[in-house]
């Protein structure tokens, strides 16, 4: 059987019934503000006691990529809107057709990840015996670095290393929660790409109409949430250090 | 509530104004404003996300309880990194605050 948007005995109209579920997911919501809340002030504090350290770990994220990704995220968040939009006025073909958007996009953010994560596991900087945050200074070749980039990297490094003997350490501390926060952050996108399949597989069953649509609001909830999350892990992880 | 249908135009507008702020977190970074570059940075993620919030997730056009869920999350975030911090900040000596315990220093270095 499948919900067609029929009142349930224990709502008195279907306006309080949507208004329900729709209570349920920012409460479920809050907890998910509260859950990455305790891991963003595990960075805080982190990056406030080895800034030097997280400095360099932040320069060596590509800022291209990660800019790229936020546009991309929010790019989805748009069409997820759009989505939600098609199921209010009736408009069945265009609900798919942004939900279809919205995956892929979702699947380009990443796909753009793996490509991040492989160049960090390329140049060392995995968190575990062979970290090595001087590997690119020392390796300028595996890492493409010539001329002037590579002169400003080494110069960076020792600057660092000159401002904590402990670099290699806690710069790890940084790709444990770079890898940490973007890992947690991906498995969400994992976990909405999931729910976008079932909703476009229900959509092209033309399930959602103007009456009922509440999966879609509901699951576009989620997905501007994660979109949120990314939009303060891109200044934090990415661009704290790079006005030197 | 959800009965209130947003138009398409305001979510492009808000599209538009998120790529703007972006930009300029972006542009922000790379001057040099001393402590203020992080101000800066999450000042502009803050009304991003204000913006998403209030006009993709239609918190403007919620009714009251919605709302206030939506407040009690950002005040309990607020709780637990206010509290936390002015710990982290105001234990030991002067020099060494907000400098958590010295991690074990084995690996790798």
């Amino acid at each position: 059987m499948h919900r067609t948007g029929e009142l349930f005995g224990q709502f008195e109209t279907l306006e309080q019934q949507k208004e329900t579920a729709s209570l349920g997911m920012w409460v479920f919501l809050a907890q998910e503000v509260l859950f990455f809340g305790g891991i963003f002030l595990a960075y805080t504090i982190n990056r406030h006691a080895y800034s030097a350290a997280f400095g360099v770990g932040s320069n060596t994220l590509d800022i291209y990529l990660g800019g790229a990704n936020t546009v991309v995220l929010i790019l989805s968040s748009l069409t997820m809107a759009m989505s939600v939009w098609s199921a209010h006025v009736g408009k069945k073909q265009l609900v798919t057709l942004f939900l279809i958007l919205t995956l892929l996009l979702g699947c380009v953010f990443l796909g753009v990840k793996v490509v991040e994560y492989k160049q960090k596991y390329d140049h060392h900087l995995i968190p575990g015996r062979s970290f090595d945050i001087t590997y690119c200074s020392n390796n300028p070749t595996a890492c493409g670095l010539e001329g002037k980039d590579l002169a400003a990297e080494k110069e960076e490094v020792e600057k660092a290393l000159a401002a904590d003997p402990y670099l290699n350490s806690h710069a790890q501390l940084y790709f444990s929660l770079y890898f940490g926060m973007t890992g947690l952050h991906a498995l969400h996108m994992v976990v909405g790409a999931g729910l976008l399949l079932w909703l476009i597989k229900q959509s092209f069953a033309g399930r959602f109409t103007p009456s009922y649509n509440t999966p879609v609001e509901m699951i576009g909830l989620y997905w501007h949430f994660v979109d949120i999350v990314w939009i303060y892990l891109f200044p934090l992880l990415y661009l704290i250090d790079r006005h030197r | 509530m959800s009965e209130h249908i947003v138009p398409p135009k305001i979510y492009v507008v808000i599209f538009l104004s998120l790529m703007v702020g972006t930009t300029l977190t972006v542009v922000a970074a790379f001057q040099n404003f001393g402590q203020w570059n992080i101000v800066i940075a999450l000042g502009i993620a803050s009304i991003k996300a204000s913006l998403v919030v209030l006009y993709f997730m239609h918190a403007r056009y919620s009714v009251g309880r919605t709302k206030l869920v939506i407040v009690c999350a950002v005040f309990w975030l607020g709780i637990m990194l206010a509290l936390t911090l002015s710990d982290y900040s105001t234990r030991g000596p002067r020099e060494s605050r907000l400098h958590v315990p010295t991690v074990v220093h084995s690996l790798g270095s």
